[in-house]
């Protein structure tokens, strides 16, 4: 019935035995043989629950600049990385923050409970701005107008109302590294920088020019320090002093570390999930997907027996493989991720639904055992692949878009779907198929309706 | 058995269901959740002292916040749906309540700007038109081999507008009657009930493929008659399959929300299933005897 049988059992073993070692460990190591303390490979597989089935934070940023304006691609890749930083200054684990569309970012904090906490900590612009004061001294503390626009290299137009507007000679961006620091002579806490070399040119530029002169470092406008500008500092390092006691310099150094957001951030969603309503729907999905699974694979193997037995085996390892795929990818489980698994789960059986009628239509046709087995499968191809090929069309096109404008519940939806779809196909077309082959040999039927089920 | 023969009864019942449900949702607007147009959530669990939802809504008026409504749920929580909350607000309306009434748990705390909903309503409808066109031209290309291709792919699209058509006019009464929003996951449950009316039509029809090639001698309906008899037993196992293990998933999820949810798959896999055979099918040999021409004359002869 199938060729090369022994081979086929063999693979479906090497894929159950990989699978299995996936799904009961939380990190999958390969050690170095030559090497006691190294690993030749390591990967986390730890199983990834959506907000919605564990607890927690949602928040979904969004570019806060008129619709016209562009915002680029680096600039939301930098953003990202600026949030997660700060954010994982925090001490919270596991966050996931993604960009989500053109300009957007999803930031989700599993057991976050102190939302706001998180929110301060994101939407904290942290701009950092060298300004030139000319002769005149701010006192520190004061609030200064720059004439910095986000985005924007030019200078800002004077206002006409007669405020003073103060020139930004360069911003936090251009610092290529931060740290804090005790001057070993006075004692005192400042902290140290290190420019770019863009920037090193631009402050070394001014520098030169405006010996005497005050620079005022501007943190959102306000001032730290106003330092007189002694020597030229061409070096592209520096120091701001101020009054600071290690802990506030600490928490400068950090906003400064991680920069000022290249775009400015609103908030336009957010989601608290508290961890009863999380706790519960996971409890009670794997209790009804375990339930269900069990009325499943009684009612097959009663109604389609030697065969339907073979399908309950296959629908197992579909279980075993599709999970240990989902923690190999790192996919996230949602209420709609698992929805997807569901809808696949029931096109796997259907495959199998479809074959064993198949099977069944063929022996009363007057087939033999041997020649329905074969028409079985090659006869409900079709329908399976046709079906199936509609199925993995409509999730592509629902993850393309699910992508584009984050709306991460089609995107799951989308990705166990079609995860789902195509090792459903591999269940029903290789591992059924060769087990049944197996149950055969082995019990070589004679009367075989009542095997089948006829 | 003759099923097509029946087909007007079977359009009959399904616009039964659907032309009321669309009249009462057209007529109501579509119950929309915060989740499309925009509006904030909060779920809350007083430690000991409980207000009625009036007190909770003067909490929130005197904060000045519009759209206020409260309900209970079986759990002992509040749910209580108003405007777009900032943080800001949303503090000083848990102060407020704190002060009130207690210690209080925030359940569940979901805001969402109006722009959202409307962009992702729209990509979603257009995302699910992309693929229906790509599934009918999918179809055509794998039905080739047969005479009219391109209707089967147009008719499993139609058993699928049925099908969504369905679930809108079941959310329609479920807003009239138990007070169901449409809602993030309600799109989910579309999408699933889409993927699933696709396959469950296409292997109808596959078997209609199949035996063109056998029975060239049968005339249209009787054909299309025989292939859904065939897949008959097919439909009903899988059906049992997937909606049985959904029917537990809704009996143990118990959720509100997703009691919605479930409720919405149940009677969404279900049209599918009916659909294919009922609805798609029958189009088929509709369209097959162009009966609309003899629609109206029926009539004036009758």
């Amino acid at each position: 019935m199938i060729r090369n049988l022994t081979n086929r059992i063999l693979v479906i073993a090497l894929v159950l035995i990989v699978a299995l070692w996936i799904d009961l460990n939380d990190k999958i190591t390969i050690p170095n043989p030559f090497d006691q303390n190294t690993n030749l490979f390591e990967r986390n597989v730890k199983p990834r629950l959506g907000l919605d089935l564990q607890g927690g934070l949602q928040v979904l940023l969004e570019a806060d600049l008129p619709e016209s304006a562009q915002v680029t691609r680096d600039s939301m890749e930098t953003a990202r990385a600026i949030v997660e930083n700060r954010t994982n200054a925090l001490g919270v684990s596991e966050n996931v923050i993604q960009v989500a569309g053109d300009r957007r970012i999803v930031g989700e904090f599993p057991g976050a409970e102190d939302a706001d906490a998180i929110l301060d900590i994101i939407q904290q612009t942290g701009l950092l701005e060298f300004v030139d004061m000319g002769d005149f001294t701010p006192e520190e503390g004061s609030i200064l107008q720059t004439d910095y626009l986000p985005g924007s290299t030019e200078p800002a137009a004077q206002p006409s109302d007669g405020s003073t507007v103060f020139h930004t000679v360069m911003t936090g961006k251009d610092l290529s590294s931060v740290n804090v620091g005790q001057d070993p002579n006075t004692g005192e806490i400042g902290i140290n920088f290190v420019l770019s070399s863009e920037g090193a040119q631009v402050f070394g530029a001014y520098t030169s020019a405006n010996i005497g002169k005050t620079l005022a470092i501007v943190l959102d406008k306000v001032v730290i320090s106003a330092p007189r500008i002694n020597d030229a500092i061409t070096s592209g390092q520096g120091t701001i002093s101020g009054n600071f006691t290690n802990a506030t310099a600490n928490a400068l150094a950090v906003q400064l570390r991680y920069g000022s957001l290249p775009i400015p951030l609103k908030v336009v969603e957010t989601r608290i999930i508290g961890p009863t309503l999380g706790e519960d729907s996971l409890q009670k999905s794997l209790l009804a997907g375990t339930v269900g699974l069990v009325i499943v694979v009684l009612f097959m193997g009663t109604y389609y027996r030697l065969p339907g037995i073979a399908a309950d085996v296959s629908i197992l390892l579909y279980a075993a493989i599709l999970f240990a795929v989902f923690k190999w990818i790192g996919v996230t489980l949602t209420l709609p991720g698992i929805a997807g698994i569901m809808l696949s789960t029931g096109s796997a059986l259907d495959a199998n639904i479809l074959i064993f009628e198949r099977l069944k239509e063929e022996l009363r046709a007057g087939r033999t055992l041997r020649q329905a087995f074969d028409q079985a499968w090659s006869r409900a191809w079709p329908s399976i692949r046709d079906s199936n090929i509609a199925a993995l069309i409509t999730a592509g096109i629902l993850f393309w878009f699910g992508s584009t404008f984050g709306a991460t519940i089609v995107k799951g939806f989308s990705l166990t779907l079609a995860l789902g779809v195509l090792i459903s196909l591999f269940s029903s077309l290789y591992i059924t198929h060769a087990l049944l082959a197996l149950a055969f040999d082995i019990f070589k039927p004679k009367n075989y309706e009542r095997w089948i089920g006829i | 058995m003759n099923i097509l023969g029946k087909r007007y009864y079977f359009f009959a019942l399904s616009l039964l269901i659907i032309v009321p449900g669309l009249i009462l949702l057209f007529s109501s607007g579509l119950p929309l959740s915060i989740d499309f147009k925009g509006g904030t959530l909060l779920e809350v669990k007083f430690d000991n002292q409980s207000p009625t939802p009036s007190d909770i809504i003067a909490a929130y008026d005197e904060a000045n916040i519009k759209d206020t409504q409260v309900q209970s749920s079986s759990t002992g929580s509040f749910v209580i749906r108003s405007e777009f909350l900032t943080n800001e607000n949303r503090d000083i309306i848990l102060t407020a309540l704190r002060n009130s009434y207690g210690n209080l748990e925030v359940v569940r705390f979901d805001s969402v700007g109006p722009s959202i909903g409307e962009q992702v309503t729209s990509r979603a409808s257009l995302a699910v038109a992309v693929s229906s066109l790509l599934v009918v031209l999918f179809i055509a290309w794998s039905f080739r081999g047969i005479q009219n291709a391109f209707r089967y792919g147009i008719c499993a699209i139609l058993a699928m507008i049925h099908d969504v058509a369905i679930i809108f006019a079941i959310t329609a009464y479920g807003a009239k009657f138990l007070g169901w929003e449409i809602d993030a996951l309600f799109l989910t449950a579309l999408l699933t009930v889409i993927g699933f009316s696709m396959q469950d039509t296409i292997v109808v029809f596959d078997r209609i493929r199949e035996n063109t090639n056998i029975y060239r001698r049968l005339d249209f309906e009787n054909l299309v008659n025989h292939s859904i008899v065939q897949t008959l037993q097919r439909s009903i196992n899988t059906q049992l399959m997937t909606v049985e293990f959904l029917l537990l998933a809704l009996i143990m999820f118990g959720g509100v929300t997703l009691q919605e949810f479930a409720s919405i798959l149940l009677i969404g896999l279900l049209s599918g299933t009916y659909s294919s055979i009922f609805i798609a099918a029958p189009i088929l040999v509709l369209w097959e005897n162009r009966e609309w021409k003899h629609w109206f004359k029926r009539k004036a002869t009758a």
